[in-house]
């Protein structure tokens, strides 16, 4: 009998001490999971502005010369050489959704890079000015384009702070599903909207941390233990055309 | 003893009308043939580019349009402001009006990227928009505008034609201050972003406008052997000049106030000093032929009074005016967005460098095309409706100064 007991009592007792470690993991959780991961948006729920995604750049960790997050953005949307998409387009008419920009300092001769996209603000020019409505904003941050209501006026072009859109002036071909493109209509940074529905984080960040530079943080700026609220309240962050007072959603630390 | 006056249609047998409709007609074709390229290829075969979004057409269509509600103010000079003189001008001023603002929007319209979803435009709206706005604005002035012209010349309702002249008069003047503030409130751009250019656009409409007024005048009376006296054009043309030197004193003010803001040095020095084909286009074409010059003329005691002299005077506003809006608009966005002060900026997508624009012959194909539409209107108008009136000889239009003379 206490032969038998003894396996039982034993695999008893390994199911209570696993039962309380998962209790007790599952209790102190908030606090050893100091930050909040992305979660999917189920596909039937709405949009809400309890969140408001954005994306912080670290000026001091971003390299020169390396263009990481734009050919990941090329490639995860189809633009640019990835594609080679827009063959009869010359430099000047071929859209770029992000680009970096190197900054010298006219007094210092300091010289900083920086991607550079849609700055998603909060109170976007393009949207304000679009006279179709088709340039919007999603209740959680992210400024987008219809392309079936854009007439391809170009108003949100000139209205533009950041020169961040983009017209798309031929014919294209083979593009992603996730991401429409078409000739006569403007185009810009989506903030990879299909993969943040999905939970999961847009390329050029997950590009950045590839290369081991983590210059690039994507999150809720809404939810104040998400890493990007946790980095923006401990080292602040600044927005480009702070005067114009959009209250971007991306944020730039080291300008 | 107060004269009738009657307004009579054009007899149009003439080889010389054949041919004026026919070159009408091959311009546009031409246009449309333009746009046809352009929208089949897409905007890759045009200058234009994401460096400069708008680009000679935007040039052309704005001067239409800002010439179109200028081209209502002799009409309403008469209704409005009561002056006689004027009255007999009315229905070709309405008419003018209604012309170039329908070749303005063909040439805004068939340059969008999909001209194909216009019913769009006019189907959804957003009230922030000011481009939204001026799509009621300019539908607003075509109705009220026809309205306007229907009473006028139908005996029977002659009676209400006065209200509808001040619902034009006061519409026309929304109407270009939205115009104005397409571009007065991008708040981003420095060559823009001004209050000023509200009231700067109705100032130039009232300049633009009734120069191309003066010129289809002098064409049809000239063309039709119809006398055209000199009561009306001298006062024409003398209206003229000081609208001539009200947009001087709008552009000055609008310099000297960019000049003040440290800011702003920098783009002031592009346009007024080092800005290539921009600096050469504003001193050389706006202020010096269209504006100093075609003042001089007007105003000399004796060149003022050549027919031919006034004639060259509205066509070098008109010139000018083109250079004013081009130096503007496309001058506006070469000049690059200061995003870093304080920075010199570089990267692939021309940040930090002037950009460059040559219009394509497409493009121009198209502008012209939309003011050979604005004409054709105007020439078929007046052969099938009764906008002339037979004489304007300075007896017929104004009694008391052809007996004084």
């Amino acid at each position: 009998m206490s032969d038998t007991a003894k396996p039982m009592n034993s695999a008893r007792r390994e199911f209570l001490s696993k039962a309380g470690a998962t209790a007790g993991a599952a209790a102190i959780a908030p606090g050893v999971f100091l930050t909040t991961p992305a979660v999917a948006r189920p596909a039937d729920e709405e949009v809400s502005s309890d969140k408001r995604w954005g994306l912080l750049i670290d000026t001091a960790k971003c390299a020169g010369g390396c263009d990481a997050c734009v050919s990941a953005c090329e490639t995860e949307n189809g633009w640019g050489g990835a594609d080679n998409s827009e063959k009869l387009s010359n430099d000047e008419q071929q859209a770029q959704w992000i680009r970096k920009v190197q900054l010298k300092e006219k007094a210092t001769g300091h010289v900083t890079t920086l991607p550079l996209m849609c700055q998603h603000c909060e109170t976007p020019p393009c949207v304000d000015v679009c006279p179709t409505g088709a340039s919007f904003k999603r209740a959680d941050g992210i400024v987008l384009v219809d392309k079936h209501i854009c007439i391809g006026c170009r108003y949100c072009m000139m209205a533009c702070p950041y020169k961040a859109r983009s017209f798309v002036h031929e014919d294209l071909k083979d593009q992603k599903p996730w991401a429409p493109r078409g000739k006569g209509t403007v185009e810009s940074c989506t903030m990879c909207v299909h993969l943040v529905d999905e939970g999961d984080t847009p390329a050029c960040v997950v590009a950045c941390k590839a290369e081991n530079h983590n210059a690039m943080f994507f999150g809720d700026l809404h939810d104040e233990n998400s890493e990007i609220s946790r980095q923006l309240e401990q080292y602040g962050g600044e927005q480009i055309r702070a005067d114009l007072g959009l209250n971007t959603g991306v944020r730039y630390r080291g300008i | 003893m107060k004269l009738a006056l009657n307004y009579r249609e054009i007899e149009g047998k003439s080889i010389g009308f054949w041919v004026l409709l026919g070159g009408l007609g091959l311009l546009i074709a031409l246009a449309l043939g333009a746009v046809l390229h352009m929208e089949h290829s897409g905007h890759h075969v045009t200058g234009m580019s994401n460096q400069i979004v708008w680009g000679m057409p935007h040039v052309f269509a704005i001067f239409l349009i800002v010439a179109a509600s200028g081209a209502l103010n002799v009409a309403s000079i008469g209704t409005v402001f009561g002056k006689p003189l004027y009255k007999p001008l009315g229905r070709l001023s309405g008419l003018l009006a209604v012309a170039l603002l329908l070749g303005g929007l063909m040439v805004l319209v068939l340059d969008l990227g999909h001209p194909d979803r216009l019913i769009v435009a006019m189907t959804y709206y957003n009230f922030k928009s000011i481009f939204a706005w001026n799509i009621i604005l300019y539908n607003g002035f075509l109705a009220i505008t026809i309205v306007y012209l229907w009473l006028m010349m139908e005996r029977k309702m002659n009676k209400y034609y006065h209200s509808a002249g001040y619902v034009a008069f006061v519409w026309r003047l929304i109407l270009t201050t939205g115009t104005g503030s397409i571009f007065g409130w991008l708040v981003a751009r420095e060559a823009y972003d001004m209050a000023l250019l509200a009231p700067m656009f109705i100032i130039m409409s009232f300049s633009y406008g009734l120069a191309v007024f003066i010129l289809v005048l002098m064409a049809a009376y000239n063309w039709t052997n119809r006398p055209l006296g000199n009561a009306v054009l001298y006062r024409l043309k003398n209206l003229l000049g000081v609208f001539i030197a009200a947009v001087l004193y709008f552009v000055a003010v609008y310099h000297l106030s960019n000049l003040y803001a440290t800011e702003h040095h920098a783009v002031e020095r592009f346009i007024l000093l080092d800005g290539g084909i921009y600096t050469k286009l504003f001193w050389i074409v706006q202020i010096i032929l269209g504006s100093l010059v075609p003042l001089a003329m007007i105003y000399h005691p004796s060149i003022g009074k050549s027919r031919p002299a006034i004639a060259t005077a509205c066509t070098l506003v008109i010139i000018g005016g083109l250079a004013q809006l081009y130096v503007l608009l496309i001058g506006g966005q070469a000049f690059p967005l200061d995003m870093f002060p304080g920075y010199e900026v570089t990267s692939s997508f021309f940040d930090g460098v002037v950009s460059s624009y040559s219009p394509s012959i497409w493009e121009i194909t198209l502008g012209v095309g939309g003011i050979a539409f604005a004409l054709l209107l105007v020439v078929v108008a007046v052969r099938v409706l009764r906008f002339l009136p037979e004489t304007l000889d300075d007896a017929a239009v104004d009694p008391h100064t052809a007996k004084a003379g």
